[in-house]
């Protein structure tokens, strides 16, 4: 057991403690330096009761589990763990940016300023939610920034993830979390569904919108539970400027059942950077509490109710909707090509039902000098593709809100596909690739840039040669990069 | 170092062989084989002649209750069990059965303990089914990892430093760190008669730098082995359950 407690000044591994940067309920923070580590550190110390302190114990165990195997820039990198032999720790980097709680405390902020941070909140929980790790307590101080904007996510002593064991499954008899973020699943003690992250969102949305949290701040498990009846006052009706497809958002995210709430956080992301292609159902226009006799009804259901449905796996969530994009070219050389991309979408969407269609063009403009937003007709190019790419996905029988339209502009038709991919955490990219000529094999193609450098995997569609019969591609002719 | 932990061979070679030569692509750099080298199938004299190869290549090898009883010994067994034991005595030559009657019941290297059963009283051969009945193995060893057999299925258990000893469920495949702060016990499911309802060949790697260890599948020719066991006369539920792995 624990032999040495943290002071300032104490020596361990190499690493020397200087100032206390904080203490919470179950640990501190020190800042370290090491002769070997050449960037800022700090240390994080479990605070051990003393005696057997299980839970606080369980939960430092499952971050020294988790967060060496997690990577990427909305994670601390960590440095060094210590054993709970003589003292236990993690040393990571430094997160300059500090913590976002200071940000929450000054909400309601101005809506530009939501809709970003939550754009940079919902980016980090799905690239969590790639490396199968469900959080389990997102909260504004679990969140910290780095200078260059991304956000970074914290203490990961609750979380789950898919591929270890849960060594917190049998170690708790009440519900892990944070009351005021905690999802209705997650309070009837589910520690499998990614969902309940998107809920816990979904909340702090809320929160920086309207100043307050959809549920006040519960202290007891009753007043937790309430939320699995009572609807929150809808944002609008406490800040009338929302706009409707932001109350969709955040009240889509706050849906009960997690099966109709964002079913990934790629999904949700995708939302909040295309606002306009937002479909708003009623939830959008609500500006009362449901009333009585409804919550009436649904405490009827919801009190008797022991747990919702949890995905297969985190792997099998984040899979489950996919974000297909479909890059179209719309120049009269192209109409064999994209007639037959069609086709393929369409047996795309037999194979990935639930997969939502992003169509793009793009317009390629010059590197250098000013184009011109208009055709020699003067007709608004820009709207004029737009028109086009609605009239190609005619065919294409899905809802409205499956189904979104985009014109990019770029120098590098390539690249603009391959950003938009990345940006909106695309999972696969269908294009078709004009046909053979010498000039495309040495000047390279877009289709080939784009298996090349996308993250995502990316099917390529060909016509064969001299194919004015060719009416479905064959096998051969589907090259699937593997992502 | 890289451990492949093999155990409950029970004379199958087909599924032995596919083992060896999976745990050859996965650079591993011992072998630890964890007793019931015959027993069942219908190739003992050549599993046992492998196992003493390998234990003379540096392999661990400890004894199983089958491998004791085919030495000679008296073993209480099931009137299955024993029908294939009879069998396979006959099979074996002197050398075999000196070789399985000379085996040590656990081997301890590198902070692991290696047995057959539960490592409380190792000749009793102790079924390790639960976290209940993991916990007496914890307290004969100070071991940080024990690695067993018997069951025919895989089970995962650690003891926090508390002395709560809990099952761990696992997914197979994939790299489970042994947290330094807990003492680990994994149930090795069997090569060559697996009884948790997949046909396929159980073992596991443990990698003691990375201290991880993985439970893994090798698919093998279980028709082929059925066939043989068939052949030889052995009972027809012993044929049966290779193919359906129960």
């Amino acid at each position: 057991m624990m032999q040495v407690r943290p002071k300032e000044g104490l020596q361990i591994d190499g690493f020397t403690l200087g100032e206390k940067l904080h203490t919470g309920g179950f640990a501190t923070i020190w800042a370290v330096t090491h002769p070997d580590h050449d960037l800022p550190m700090v240390m994080k110390v479990p605070t051990i009761l003393d005696g057997y302190d299980g839970p606080t114990i369980v939960g430092f165990e499952v971050e020294q589990m988790i967060m060496p195997r997690l990577s990427g820039p909305h994670v601390p990198k960590v440095i060094a763990t210590g054993g709970f032999d003589v003292m236990p720790y993690i040393v990571t980097e430094c997160i300059d940016g500090g913590s976002f709680l200071p940000v929450f405390q000054k909400a309601p902020l101005p809506l530009s300023d939501v809709i970003e941070i939550a754009a940079r909140m919902v980016a980090a929980v799905a690239d969590l939610h790639r490396q199968h790790v469900i959080h389990l307590d997102l909260k504004p101080e679990n969140f910290l920034q780095r200078k260059t904007g991304e956000m970074v996510m914290v203490d990961f002593g609750l979380s789950r993830h898919d591929q270890l064991p849960d060594l917190l499954a049998e170690e708790f008899t009440i519900p892990m979390g944070t009351y005021p973020y905690i999802a209705p699943e997650q309070y009837l003690r589910c520690r499998d569904d990614p969902r309940s992250d998107l809920f816990a969102l979904g909340a702090m949305l809320y929160a920086l919108a309207t100043g307050r949290n959809p549920w006040g701040t519960p202290e007891t498990l009753r007043g937790v539970r309430k939320r699995l009846w009572r609807d929150p006052v809808p944002p609008r009706a406490l800040r009338p400027e929302i706009p409707e497809w932001l109350q969709e958002i955040i009240l889509r995210a706050l849906t009960v059942d997690p099966m109709r709430r964002y079913q990934t956080a790629a999904q949700m992301a995708f939302d909040l950077s295309h606002p306009q292609q937002v479909t708003l159902t009623p939830r959008a226009l609500k500006l009362k509490r449901d009333s009585w006799l409804t919550v009436f009804d649904r405490w009827r259901v919801m009190r008797k109710i022991r747990r919702f449905t949890a995905p297969a796996s985190v792997a099998a969530q984040v899979a489950s909707v996919p974000i297909i994009v479909v890059a179209v070219d719309l120049s009269p050389q192209g109409e064999r090509l994209a007639e037959v991309l069609l086709r393929a979408v369409k047996r795309m969407l037999i194979l990935e039902p639930d997969a939502r269609i992003a169509c793009v063009n793009v317009i390629k403009t010059a590197r250098i000098g000013i184009d011109q937003g208009t055709d020699d007709q003067g007709n608004n190019l820009h709207v004029l593709r737009l028109v086009q790419l609605k009239t190609w996905a005619e065919g294409i029988e899905l809802p409205d809100h499956r189904l979104t339209y985009t014109v990019l502009e770029g120098p590098d038709p390539g690249q603009a596909i391959i950003d938009y991919a990345t940006s909106n955490q695309v999972d696969h990219i269908m294009m078709g690739a004009r046909g053979h000529s010498t000039t495309r094999r040495y000047l390279g193609s877009v289709s080939a840039q784009v298996v090349a450098e996308a993250h995502c995997s990316v099917t390529v569609i060909r016509l064969r040669e001299g194919g004015a019969e060719e009416t479905r591609p064959a096998l051969s002719e589907v090259e699937t990069a593997p992502a | 170092m890289r451990v492949a932990v093999l155990t409950d061979i029970h004379a199958n070679r087909e599924a032995f062989e596919a083992v060896l030569a999976d745990v050859a692509g996965h650079g591993v750099d011992r072998i630890a084989l964890l007793g019931d080298i015959v027993g069942y199938g219908a190739d003992p004299e050549w599993c046992c002649d492998r196992a003493a190869a390998l234990m003379a290549e540096g392999a661990i090898c400890v004894r199983g209750n089958h491998d004791n009883a085919a030495s000679g010994a008296p073993e209480a067994m099931s009137q299955l069990a024993k029908r294939a034991l009879d069998w396979t005595s006959a099979r074996l030559n002197a050398a075999q059965k000196a070789f399985l009657g000379g085996l040590p019941y656990t081997v301890e290297a590198e902070g692991a303990l290696y047995v057959h059963a539960s490592a409380n009283r190792p000749e009793e051969w102790s079924y390790v089914t639960s976290d209940t009945r993991a916990a007496p193995s914890f307290r004969a060893t100070t071991a940080r990892l024990i690695l067993c057999g018997h069951v025919h299925v895989p089970m995962l258990a650690s003891r926090d430093i508390g002395g709560v000893v809990r099952e761990q469920a696992f997914k197979p495949g994939l790299a489970i760190p042994l947290l330094p702060s807990r003492r680990w016990l994994a149930v090795v499911g069997s090569v060559g008669q697996p009884r948790d309802g997949v046909a396929q060949a159980a073992w596991a790697l443990v990698d003691t730098a990375r201290q991880e260890l993985t439970f893994r599948r090798t698919p093998y020719d279980a028709a082929g082995a059925a066939r043989k066991v068939r052949a030889a006369g052995l009972p027809e539920e012993l044929a049966v359950r290779l193919l359906v792995g129960r």
